[in-house]
């Protein structure tokens, strides 16, 4: 019997999200609410089947994420029966640190990197699940499904250890963490080839839909609330959109589309000529500006 | 990421259906820096048309930044990851790529060819199912081409192509591709590969990539494409084996149910089998195969599953679940061959954590046999294995485990070592079989124990390890010591350097690695006398924390005092009583003890004496003082 690409990357998932669980203290599983999560939620239902997941989810929230991903984030908390943690950075409330008066790379800072690391710290966490995947970003292909962290959190590309066959060595020094990635050799085909194969609810902001949208620098933003300042001659717009990746809604584009269901969604990533972080604010800065965030404990 | 196929257009429904039944297969491509390696993955993501528009704008533009090739698209930038090496213009680690045909995804892992790098090889060969090394035609078989061949066979592949690349750069000449395939084939049998498959190509050109190239009409066989579309995949041959799954994580989530879940690491699973736990060796069947989409019929090697047994028997990680009909051997000592991958060099004697499995247990490299130059195959002699050195070794374990010989299993026969301190992974292993000693020295039931012997002498036994720097006074307050347990009726006995080193030890120097071994054999003594009912004393300097560590573990607990003789350097250099630090300091002496070679201070000895402030007889009642409190001695 072989078993297709889709069944070993499952077994390959479910077999790290176990082994974390057998050798951390205290694992959390980060939410981000996109479908990256969602596979990696629906994965960890599987490996430990028919108990409950034997950790947290985590959401280090910025407050600026769309208000269908707020609904949805409460709605999986609850179908699943698991802890959810929700964590805001009150420096940056207090600050009332924003995309639009901040810009990108100082609100991503302050709301998720901050946030994530205090949200770590305070709760004790040594092991962290993120969705993260191989090929989504060029220093991503190099790093291990098993990343250690120094105790302030910082990834050293040249001292990461060797992991072969199917064997991970979670041993870490007090006050380390580990980063750990069960979707690292998934790519965006074989997460939506899995999200149709086990019919894995998604965030609706996913299909297409009417939404109002301005265009600003090139890109189409929703305006999902009130708080979004309009710039002279900005008029919302109704138009059929849908979006390939969800993060704060100042900051991600969406796409003009019809793709309103599954199939319609995979065989538009299938036939389209751009990578899906391409509508992401954040990793236009320059070569290797992933890798640097990373170094600083993005995730 | 247009896929060559109409389907995606006309009928996605049909397209996705077909793709969903894709397999996987895994491979590791090997070469130098300038093969064309990162090019010709480059040029197989190209040709699959993985890449997307703003992915080909940016290679496009750093092509003109750091590209190689004029005007033309440099396919290696697209898969230079890391801004350091993209610098330096080579890739420094493993790096995993993805693509896909319509037949099979694909994980390739990408690993530089550089000496210092056989570490990496062998960590992106240890998953690969089959090995693409490059040739370059113009330079033909290099010494790094063996040692790549012979790291892959090392490693379990069985599949192997060699891509005699950069053919337009001699002509698409027939010849140079005979000689090479002839020189290569030669090597292949000495290291006995069985399944080799020569492929003439320019991954620059994109000729024999994926379609049969015009300019070498005198090559009718595969092209590279097709060749990874048809090749077994190793899981294939694993579900031939016995049925094996080591326990990973025990589930149970109430009274009622207790799951084992676990990778199947070989073989075929169905309800109502036999399997054995190993290596507690008893037996129960299969009730269940648990998922949550439902109870299976039958599981396969690959797959992550939860299994229930009819019987209620003990079983925790690290155990592992085998067919009852065939069983894996159960050993604690074995032949095997280790990579060494870290900076500080492996030792004999040294404990390590190793992982198998989901088991980790502490493992010693008891003898090296001997250490293999991967250029030349040839076999040398090592007291010691460096960053990247290879060797045929003896482990010993300190315990049972269950275990396939490499070549038959790699999930259940490959195992990595771990230090104890650092938590790296310092190395990785292939046990090859179980030392005949190991099966046949069952510990022997003996009447008269430890308990027994110690009771006849009216004493507890224990052990005082003195440590501490050459003339701290280590072996007059343990004299001292064992003066006075004398006069009160103790039975003791001091192992010291001299009754020692004379002896038992005399064939050992003062390397790092022999003053491992050295203390090892005391470590052992001390245990062989402490199980004679002795109280035993040792006065060694002892300098490494691990050695200690070990000897501690030797002992029962509460049997093991660490007596730290606390003397500063500039004391005991002052003191000499030997002459010793001055001839070190003059360079006469190697490797000396707080000159040129550390010493660890305990970080938590159960006595500390501070010679500064304590005459020797002072610190000697110390010992006697806290021998007491810890009622090893009567009231």
């Amino acid at each position: 019997m072989t078993l297709t690409h889709l069944q070993r990357l499952e077994a390959e998932s479910i077999h790290i999200l176990r082994e974390v669980v057998a050798e951390a203290e205290n694992p959390v599983m980060l939410y981000s609410i996109g479908k990256d999560s969602a596979v990696m939620l629906h994965l960890a239902m599987k490996a430990f089947h028919p108990a409950v997941p034997p950790f947290p989810l985590l959401h280090v929230d910025t407050r600026w994420k769309f208000r269908d991903m707020y609904a949805f984030r409460d709605r999986m908390a609850r179908e699943t029966g698991m802890e959810l943690l929700v964590h805001v950075n009150p420096e940056g409330v207090e600050k009332d640190i924003n995309p639009f008066t901040h810009g990108s790379a100082i609100h991503t800072d302050i709301m998720k990197t901050e946030g994530l690391k205090q949200a770590l710290d305070r709760y004790g966490f040594d092991a962290a699940f993120g969705g993260a995947r191989r090929d989504e970003e060029k220093s991503r292909a190099k790093e291990r499904i098993f990343s250690f962290r120094s105790a302030q959190h910082r990834w050293d590309p040249k001292n990461q250890r060797p992991e072969l066959w199917k064997l991970y060595n979670a041993r870490k020094h007090k006050g380390e963490s580990m980063r750990v990635f069960p979707l690292s050799n998934w790519t965006e085909l074989d997460i939506w080839q899995y999200i149709h194969l086990e019919n894995i609810p998604i965030v609706p902001l996913y299909y297409a839909a009417e939404r109002p949208v301005v265009e600003r620098d090139g890109m189409l933003i929703m305006v999902d609330d009130e708080r979004m300042p309009l710039r002279p001659g900005e008029r919302p717009m109704m138009k059929k959109v849908r979006f390939r990746t969800l993060g704060c809604y100042p900051l991600t584009g969406a796409i003009e589309s019809e793709a309103d269901t599954l199939p319609a969604i995979i065989q538009e990533m299938l036939l389209t000529r751009t990578s899906e972080r391409q509508g992401r604010i954040i990793d236009h800065d320059s070569a290797g500006s992933m890798e640097k965030k990373k170094q600083e404990g993005y995730f | 990421m247009a896929h060559v196929s109409g389907l995606i257009a006309t009928d996605i429904g049909r397209y996705l259906e077909t793709h969903q039944r894709k397999s996987l297969l895994r491979f590791i491509t090997c070469g130098s820096v300038d093969d064309g390696k990162s090019t010709l993955i480059g040029r197989l993501l190209y040709e699959s048309k993985m890449l997307f528009d703003d992915q080909l704008a940016a290679v496009e533009a750093d092509s003109r930044k750091w590209g190689t090739q004029g005007d033309a698209i440099d396919f290696a930038l697209l898969v230079d990851g890391l801004a350091a090496e993209r610098e330096q213009g080579i890739t420094i680690d493993v790096a995993y790529r993805f693509f896909s045909t319509d037949r099979r995804k694909y994980i390739v892992a990408d690993t530089p060819g550089h000496e210092q790098y056989t570490r990496n090889m062998v960590t992106g060969a240890s998953t690969a199912d089959a090995a693409v090394l490059m040739v370059d035609a113009r330079k033909g078989v290099l010494t790094q081409t063996r040692r790549h061949s012979y790291l892959v066979n090392l490693l379990g592949i069985r599949h192997i192509v060699v891509a005699i690349n950069k053919m337009d750069l001699v002509g698409y000449a027939e010849e140079v591709f005979r000689a090479i395939v002839e020189d290569y084939s030669d090597f292949a049998a000495r290291l006995g590969l069985a399944d080799v498959t020569f492929i003439p190509m320019s991954a620059l050109r994109g000729d024999n990539i994926t379609e049969p190239s015009a300019t070498m009409p005198w090559y009718r066989g595969t092209t590279l494409m097709g060749y990874l579309e048809t090749v077994e995949v190793d899981e294939a041959r694993a579900q031939r084996g016995p049925f094996r799954m080591p326990v990973q994580w025990v589930n149970r989530p109430n009274l009622d149910f207790r799951g084992f879940a676990g990778t199947i690491a070989g073989g075929v699973v169905r309800p109502g089998d036999r399997v054995r736990v190993q290596p507690s060796g008893r037996e129960s069947t299969v009730a269940r195969i648990v998922t949550r989409d439902g109870d299976l019929p039958l599981a396969v090697a690959g797959q992550s599953v939860t299994l229930t047994l009819a019987d209620e028997i003990d079983i925790s990680r690290g155990d592992m679940l085998s067919g009852a009909d065939a069983p894996a051997e159960v050993a604690d000592q074995f032949a095997c061959t280790l990579v060494w991958m870290a900076d500080e060099p492996m030792l004999p004697g040294r404990p390590y954590l190793m992982k198998i499995g989901a088991r980790t247990v502490t493992a010693t490299v008891t003898s090296i046999k001997h250490q293999i130059n991967v250029n030349t195959l040839e076999h040398v002699a090592a007291r010691k294995l460096d960053l990247n050195g290879i060797a045929e070794c003896n482990l010993g374990l300190d315990r049972a485990i269950a275990f396939d010989p490499y070549a038959e299993n790699r999930d259940t026969g490959g195992f990595i070592l771990i230090d104890r301190l650092s938590h790296a992974t310092v190395g990785a292993g292939m046990l090859h079989f179980a030392l005949r000693r190991a099966h046949n020295i069952h510990p022997q039931h003996v009447d008269v124990d430890k308990a027994a012997r110690a009771a006849m002498k009216g004493q507890k036994p224990c052990v005082l390890w003195f440590t501490g720097l050459s003339g701290a006074g280590k072996s007059t307050i343990a004299n001292l010591v064992e003066k006075q347990l004398h006069a009160q009726g103790y039975h003791t006995y001091l192992l010291d350097g001299d009754n020692v080193r004379h002896g038992l030890n005399k064939d050992l120097g003062f390397t790092d690695a022999d003053r491992v071994e050295n203390i090892r054999r005391v470590a052992e003594v001390a245990r062989l006398m402490a199980e004679a009912g002795l109280i035993v004393l040792t006065a060694f300097i002892s300098p490494f924390r691990s050695e200690r560590r070990m000897a501690r573990g030797l002992m029962a607990e509460g049997e093991f005092l660490e007596v730290f003789v606390d003397t500063p350097l500039e004391v005991a250099e002052a003191r000499d009583p030997k002459g010793l630090y001055r001839k070190a300091r003059r360079g006469e002496l190697k490797n000396f003890t707080g000159i040129d070679s550390p010493y660890e201070a305990p970080e938590a000895a159960e006595i500390r004496l501070d010679t500064a402030a304590l005459t020797a007889e002072q610190a000697a009642g110390r010992v006697i003082e806290v021998m007491r409190e810890r009622g090893l001695l009567r009231a």
